[in-house]
């Protein structure tokens, strides 16, 4: 029964694939468009889906890990779903992580482990469901198992740390049922999963289960791992967005030792973004990474610039505002309620107006993109690369070669960062077209690896997209927000534009939408031939930080408090419809608390008459809702220290707080770091930045010593972590900054701006 | 039975002298190596591509980020910017080698594993060799001594480095 299970995936699965009374159960295809539907497809569950979770006659359990894990630690809190259930003790299970699961379906592929996706925190939402009715549907069979063997009713049973005991103290393991239980038919109904009141493992603090590989050194890798002989690819991109290639003389790197061969590539016409090469390219085929890294450096060639010029974000910001003033402007109207352009208009009403302006974010991931293929373009393609869509490698994969499902393989080990680059595959598109070419006999079938460097890595990206807010907002008598407008400005997706928005960036029901009766939400694209991807908590990012920037700037021009204008306007705990991931409704109630939850902590009655700076953000994103408050100290000459950072998240039940408060701490560097240092920037058509000399990640000794994170306790069903803590961040901390230095930045990134109007 | 041959001890005038070795040596992780290739061949790519010890990362090229630490003569030092030419005769050692030989953790693995010092993890053999430099020369590190490692972390794991090499001190000092 085992042999099928096993036999495709990782070595040391190999060698269980003959243990003898194993129970495994998997969850069969579960298309992400359907609702998960375990206990229909678990009927086959005992014959030849994957592997969710097996128990051997030994008493180890293995549990599954279906989603590609880059550090959100999902490898570690989706297993604890099934263990939950199942009553299992953590100790004993392994947790391991499942390659992409596909097979043929009559010429269509037939995913085995649902959506294998990872990105808008939506991992641990999903498997909510499904994971805990797998390991739910395996202890109520192993009770059956137990109840058969003791003759005593299930009911009288009692199960404790992967052990059933009968009401006389009689205990029999789990793995002593497993055999017994695998022979079992499946119940006609889904087990009733777990109350919370009942959880031992949801909600306890548990570390990563692959902390001890990375502190070891032995966690491999996409960019670690080798298969055999294995050339090194190292490729010289195109430094145009939409550029080509003009002239080439490879004369001197086929020289240098160690060289293989020179190899030209070209995207792939009618190929979307990430499912083929970024830019036409150059790539030396090496020996080894540093004969392929000298070769590069002999490479003589000239590149053309596209047809249309790259403007700069100042020339992006003229053509908003012209878009702005203009009545011929192509806009899209994203939420209108009531009459707030009327407002605005109205003689004597006071208005209050503000611009914002967003750069370019490059993804920079700590593993600098790579890709092992080993390609027979008959028989077989293997593939090693993180990933958070796995599917889409396939998909790439699968067009270039014509292989079958069976005859492909697409490992996803656990990723050095993501945050939205992985969700493209350009770099497996490349190895792929390397492996295709035509390759002197001695280097045919031999296994390659791209390898990306930094300096390829920010000039070649789908980068966050830069925006432009033009926000305005009409105050009555009673300092009351009776009317918004905002205008935003971002580069179109299809090019030139107007063809189609991007629409995830046109957050519909963000606040204030819903708050102020007169709301009204304006798009306008902009032109620019320079490739937009998703980056960790767009498009929410650069709309917190306009609107929560805003909301202080209102506050200040009342003199109001700026934590009683946000209670003012979240006003009485309430649903509001919302429409996107998290929705369908928001509660203000639980937003309101969040809020309340840092401006206590930090202190927030010394707003006013702090030395230091403090400043406040809340939002609400994919389901979880989160403040920040952070005090910064003016240390004179446009230098900002952070001195504290809170942060309040209720994501409802957390299933992992330890690993929560983990995203949620890292995401608020990340969302710092962004905010006060970073942008990718064009001149003369080509990135400017090369390395974290001019990307400047912060060090430890540029973020606070800790930030002080806040769980709200919750059992409403979990909303993911991953982006959550991103986009209160930054315009808490331009808040803050307002306080202490009397500097309103409305141009990102901070410090620059802080130096120049200082 | 056959009676296996005994070797006959030939004549001292016979035994030739070794040549000459080629190359050079280094110790990385207790073990000596031999390298014949290229002197000029950076000791990241030695170590990742020649002996694939991957627990040293490759992140900059530039000496900016700290992902490829390494201790050499127990010091911290980037391995991307050293040549293996320049390392003859000297102690490597990564985090592979910073274990006990029994295979049981050094404090500083062990705390990283208690705060649960990992996001994506790939920055924290980096940080974790740096860690060891610092704490051979204070052993009692101030916030200060932490700050100046400058390791970057994209995940930002910042607070429970620093946690973690705060709790291996304490670890370290009460071993004596």
């Amino acid at each position: 029964m085992t042999d099928t299970l096993w036999l495709s995936r990782r070595r040391f699965l190999k060698v269980m694939a003959g243990t003898a009374g194993a129970l495994v159960v998997g969850i069969g295809s579960v298309r992400a468009e359907e609702p998960p539907m375990p206990l229909g497809l678990l009927g086959d569950a005992w014959s030849q889906v994957g592997p969710y979770l097996r128990i051997d006659a030994d008493g180890r359990i293995f549990i599954g890990a279906r989603d590609p894990d880059n550090g959100e630690g999902t490898a570690t809190s989706l297993p604890r779903l099934i263990a939950e259930e199942l009553d299992a003790d953590w100790t004993r299970v392994v947790v391991v992580p499942l390659g992409l699961g596909v097979e043929d379906g009559n010429g269509e592929p037939r995913w085995l482990y649902g959506r294998q996706r990872s990105g808008q925190g939506d991992s641990i939402p999903t498997a909510w469901t499904d994971m805990r009715q797998a390991g739910a549907l395996a202890r109520s069979m192993l009770l059956q198992a137990a109840a058969q063997r003791l003759g005593v009713a299930a009911g009288q049973l009692r199960v404790e740390n992967g052990s059933v005991i009968a009401p006389d103290g009689r205990r029999v393991t789990y793995g002593q049922l497993a055999e017994a239980a695998s022979k079992l038919p499946v119940p006609d109904t889904a087990p009733r999963v777990k109350t919370p009141d009942r959880f031992h493992l949801i909600g306890q603090p548990v570390g990563d289960v692959d902390a001890h590989a990375v502190v070891t050194g032995k966690l491999i890798y996409a960019i670690d791992a080798a298969d055999g002989d294995t050339m090194v690819a190292v490729l010289s991109r195109c430094p145009y967005p939409g550029g080509t290639l003009d002239t080439v003389d490879t004369g001197d790197t086929l020289k240098v030792k160690g060289v293989l061969q020179v190899i030209q590539l070209q995207p792939e016409a009618g190929q979307g973004l990430g499912m083929t090469a970024l830019a036409p390219a150059v790539a030396v085929l090496a020996e080894d990474t540093w004969s392929a890294l000298e070769g590069r450096k002999k490479l003589k060639l000239s590149w053309k610039p596209g047809a249309t010029p790259i403007p700069t974000l100042s020339d992006l910001e003229k053509q908003a505002q012209v878009s702005f003033d203009g009545p011929d402007a192509q806009v899209t109207v994203v939420r209108d309620d009531g009459d707030a352009v009327g407002l605005l208009k109205k003689k004597g009403a006071r208005r209050i107006d503000a611009t914002y302006v967003q750069p370019w974010i490059a993804h920079a991931v700590a593993e600098p993109l790579s890709c092992l293929v080993r390609v027979d373009p008959d028989t077989s393609a293997v593939v090693t690369t993180a990933s958070q869509a796995p599917r889409d490698a396939y998909t790439i994969v699968q067009r270039m070669t014509g292989l079958r499902a069976s005859q492909i393989r697409i490992d996803v080990p656990r990723g050095g960062g993501a945050f939205g680059r992985r969700l493209l595959h350009d770099h497996l598109a490349e190895a792929m077209i390397i492996a295709m070419a035509e390759k002197p006999e001695p280097l045919r079938n031999r296994a390659i690896k791209v390898m990306w460097t930094r300096d390829e890595d920010l000039a070649h990206d789908a980068w966050r997209a830069p925006t432009i807010h033009r926000m305005s907002a009409t105050i009555d008598q009673r300092k009351g927000i009776t009317g918004w407008v905002q205008n935003m400005a971002s580069p179109n997706r299809d090019l030139p534009a107007p063809a189609r928005p991007w629409m995830s960036e046109l957050v519909q029901d963000a606040m204030p939408a819903g708050l102020v009766s007169n709301f009204r939400s304006n798009w306008y694209a902009l032109d620019t031939p320079v490739p937009r991807g998703e980056w960790r908590g767009t498009p929410h990012m650069s709309h917190a930080f306009a609107s929560e920037s805003f909301i202080d700037e209102i506050a200040n021009a009342l003199k109001a408090n700026p934590l009683d204008v946000r209670l003012r306007l979240l006003g009485e705990p309430r649903q509001l419809p919302y429409r996107g991931p998290g929705g369908p409704t928001v509660d203000t109630g639980r937003l309101v608390n969040v809020l309340r939850q840092v401006a206590d902590r930090i202190g927030w009655q010394r707003w006013l008459h702090s030395e230091t700076g403090l400043g406040l953000a809340c939002y609400y994103v994919n389901g979880g809702y989160v403040a920040h408050a952070i005090e910064v100290a003016n240390k004179g000459n446009g230098q900002i220290d952070v001195i504290r950072a809170v942060c309040a998240v209720d994501v409802g039940q957390p299933v992992n707080p330890l690993g929560l408060e983990a995203q949620v701490m890292g995401g608020t560097f990340d969302a710092l770091s962004t905010a006060m240092n970073l942008s990718i920037t064009f001149r003369d058509g080509q990135v400017q930045q090369k390395n974290f000399r001019d990307y400047p990640i912060a060090n430890a000794a540029q973020m606070p010593n800790d930030v002080e994170v806040i769980i709200v306790p919750s059992d409403a069903a979990p909303a993911g972590a991953s982006v959550l803590a991103m986009p209160t961040a930054a315009p808490a901390l331009a808040n803050a900054v307002f306080r202490a230095t009397a500097v309103r930045v409305r141009r990102l990134p901070l410090l620059r701006e802080v130096a120049r109007l200082s | 039975m056959q009676q296996p041959q005994v070797l006959q001890t030939p004549p001292t005038s016979e035994i030739k002298p070794e040549p000459i070795r080629e190359g050079m040596e280094l110790v990385v992780n207790g073990k000596r190596f031999r390298h014949t290739g290229d002197e000029a061949l950076p000791l990241l790519w030695y170590l990742r591509d020649v002996l694939r010890l991957t627990g040293a990362k490759y992140g900059c090229d530039e000496g900016e980020c700290g992902f490829c630490t390494v201790l050499v003569d127990g010091k911290a030092a980037q391995a991307c910017r050293l040549t293996v030419g320049k390392l003859a005769n000297r102690h490597v050692t990564t985090v592979e080698g910073l274990s006990n030989p029994d295979g049981s953790l050094h404090p500083l693995q062990q705390a990283w594993i208690d705060e649960d010092a990992v996001l994506c993890g790939y920055c924290q053999p980096g940080q974790l060799m740096a860690a060891a430099d610092l704490l051979t020369r204070k052993p009692d590190p101030s916030d200060a001594d932490i700050d100046r490692i400058g390791t970057l972390c994209r995940c930002g794991s910042y607070p429970r480095v620093r946690k973690a090499i705060k709790r291996a001190a304490k670890a370290m000092r009460d071993a004596g």
